[in-house]
């Protein structure tokens, strides 16, 4: 399941608070072990933004609509819209604060989700293909993404959110980790 | 011969039909040495003038071997076929047209249409050819977009010959190597049955490891037979199945409701015809595909013959298989019997089965066969199940699902009235996830679930939480070790 959230005020439902940043989080207990990071807390300004840019327009854009066409009163109807946006804006605090990820000796480890939690483990030899994209907008915030690929298409294994140089200096990591341990199919 | 004289000015379509049978029948023959390049093969016709008058308007041959003549006619019919199709499907529109049709333009038609599409069958089968190298297999094709197809032999993972009902009766078949990422298109179709089985044997040599100059003369790899699935059980099996009745139960009684409550004949057909094809292909089609079902070794990995109508052959070389699932259907429990599937890498669905019925004893000796290392009543005896309080998540199947590991394989099974238990090699996992929605958190539960290289998932559902972590952990762990003794891509070597 797909947790990411770009701009969806919907989904991410009120959890356990986290500590902000990298710390462990209640998304995956019992993984004290590792040493885990967070992504970058630019990720959740440009997510807020989207959501800021989007939404509120649309919104207000509806209200003048049901005033003018209904009638004053059917403007009631956008309260729980507006309250879905407000909940979106904090439930894309608890998103961010739940992606992280940890390499292993022999793995990667990347775990979120609040709602829908998800963790994936990609052992470095079946990683066929490793990729960083960087989007106009992702760029403005300096932003990167990974991308990890296995022979497996079910595998579904990315990091948002990093700086590009974190995501550069992993990608040269995992690359060369994947080649000292590759294993095909 | 006044007619062969004008064929190189006169357009291209007229004089494709007999072509093929005239100038490229002595070249085929020598199948297994290199062609010159270019395009002048078809010199050695015994009329230089007008081969070579000819092959100047033809595109350039690629190197390597040709398919088999017979292969034009195949596509000649294509667009007639296309037609057909057409006019099945619009019925309307089509008897429309036809009425207005007169003789004389429906021979025009026939006049233009049939040289086009042999002149096309006749070229497509002009620039394909293929050719085996040390390390891949080479398929040259395209008129236009000119394609090449290079199948490393050291990724492969089954090599296909099918042989369809009217190749058959010609003596052709149909070589497919199946590799992750090719598609349908890396096919040789046709090329003639002993050619093929000479092919497949130097494919599988050369994907063996065995010395380039010996391959070619290797020859096919001595088999023994494991399993014969004997007709009547088949039958007896597939009588015994839920869905076919259902379909046929469906098919009777779903376009007479229809009917009768609304009176068309039309909307009843449409509703049958496709529960028909559903009947068809659990009852009849699948007769027709598993009939004879044979399962051989050789050292060159399994093999599996079936079929009634159209011959169907799949080798798949040792270590390929990336999962194994045992199914149970209800009736069958009684018997004792089950159905065995496997998944390959790079294969289509279509023959993802390794026994289609067999008494479980008999399976798991095949499957000791396929998975060395793993036995099947240790991998059902290992399943546990899933906590009591996974009824709340999934009423009453909770019972059905459960988890287990042997040294060998990931198990996890699945169904309460049809069962199903799923086997995943160590060696053959891509990445292990766990995914934990908001009830199944309320309840301390947790999915995880397992990659492989077919584009397959095993998940073991509904596990606590604490164990889902500790299973993903160790998963992960053991997957890396069963790599390490995991066997060669060569498997000779």
């Amino acid at each position: 399941m797909e947790t990411g959230s770009e701009g969806v005020p919907t989904e991410r439902a009120p959890g356990v608070e986290a500590p902000p940043g990298g710390g462990p989080s209640p998304a995956a207990p019992a993984r004290d072990d590792v040493e885990w990071r967070g992504v970058e807390r630019a990720l959740l300004r440009m997510r807020r933004t989207v959501l800021l840019l989007t939404v509120p327009p649309i919104l207000l854009a509806q209200t003048v609509l049901l005033w003018v066409l209904v009638g004053p009163v059917w403007t009631v109807l956008m309260v729980p819209l507006v309250a879905v946006t407000v909940f979106g804006w904090f439930a894309l605090g608890r998103n961010w604060r739940s992606w992280r990820y940890a390499e292993r000796a022999d793995d990667l480890l990347i775990s979120r989700g609040v709602l829908w939690r998800e963790m994936t483990v990609v052992p470095y030899g079946r990683m066929q293909l490793v990729e960083v994209t960087s989007g106009p907008l992702e760029r403005r915030y300096g932003l990167a993404r990974l991308q990890l690929h296995t022979a497996a298409a079910a595998t579904d294994a990315a990091i948002p959110g990093l700086v590009p140089e974190e995501a550069e200096r992993l990608r040269d990591r995992l690359t060369e980790l994947g080649e000292a341990r590759s294993a095909g199919l | 011969m006044p007619e062969r004289q004008e064929r190189p000015e006169g357009p291209e379509r007229s004089e494709t039909p007999e072509t093929p049978e005239d100038s490229e029948r002595p070249e085929h023959r020598g199948w297994r040495r290199d062609h010159p390049p270019g395009g002048t093969g078809p010199a050695g016709s015994g009329e230089p003038a007008a081969a070579r008058g000819l092959a100047r308007l033809l595109p350039a041959r690629p190197e390597g071997r040709r398919l088999h003549p017979v292969t034009p006619w195949r596509r000649t019919w294509a667009p007639i076929a296309a037609l057909a199709v057409f006019a099945v499907q619009d019925f309307n529109r089509a008897r429309e047209w036809f009425t207005q049709l007169t003789l004389g333009w429906l021979l025009v038609a026939f006049l233009l249409l049939l040289p086009a599409a042999a002149a096309y069958g006749f070229l497509s089968w002009w620039v394909t050819s293929y050719q085996v190298t040390n390390t891949e297999l080479r398929i040259r094709t395209g008129l236009l977009f000119r394609r090449v197809a290079h199948i490393r032999l050291d990724r492969l993972q089954a090599v296909d010959v099918t042989r369809p009902l009217l190749a058959r009766a010609v003596g052709v078949a149909k070589l497919k190597l199946d590799v992750v990422g090719t598609n349908d298109k890396d096919e040789l179709a046709f090329v003639g049955e002993a050619d093929a089985v000479a092919l497949r044997a130097e494919l599988l040599a050369r994907a063996a490891g065995i010395a380039p100059e010996a391959a070619p003369s290797a020859g096919e790899a001595p088999e023994r037979e494991l399993v014969r699935v004997p007709p009547s059980r088949l039958t007896v099996a597939l009588l015994l199945m839920g869905t076919g009745w259902g379909f046929l139960l469906a098919t009777i009684f779903v376009p007479v409701l229809i009917y009768s409550w609304t009176g068309s004949v039309g909307a009843a057909i449409a509703t049958g015809v496709p529960m028909l094809g559903g009947a068809w292909v659990a009852t009849l089609g699948r007769y027709l595909t598993e009939y004879d079902w044979k399962v051989a070794e050789s050292p060159d990995g399994l093999r599996l013959d079936h079929g009634l109508l159209n011959r169907e052959h799949a080798t798949v070389p040792p270590g390929r298989v990336q999962s194994v699932r045992i199914v149970e259907p209800l009736l069958w429990r009684r018997l004792d019997w089950v159905r065995v599937e496997l998944e390959v890498a790079g294969s289509d669905i279509g023959n993802s089965v390794l026994l289609p019925v067999a008494p479980r004893g008999v399976a798991a000796g095949v499957l000791a066969r396929v998975l060395p290392g793993v036995d099947l009543d240790e991998a059902a005896r290992v399943a546990r199940p899933v906590p009591r309080r996974a009824r709340w998540a999934v009423p009453v199947w909770w019972q059905g699902y459960g988890h287990g590991v042997t040294d060998a394989v990931f198990a996890t099974r699945r169904g309460l009235l049809r069962r199903e238990l799923t086997l995943v090699p160590h060696a053959k996992v891509q990445s292990v996830r766990l995914t934990q929605g908001p009830w199944e958190r309320r309840l301390r539960l947790a999915d995880v679930l397992v990659d492989h290289g077919a584009n397959g998932t095993a998940s073991a559902r509904l596990r606590d939480v604490d164990e889902a972590y500790a299973i993903v952990d160790a998963q992960a762990d053991r997957s890396r070790t069963g790599r390490r003794t995991a066997r060669p891509d060569r498997w000779l070597t």
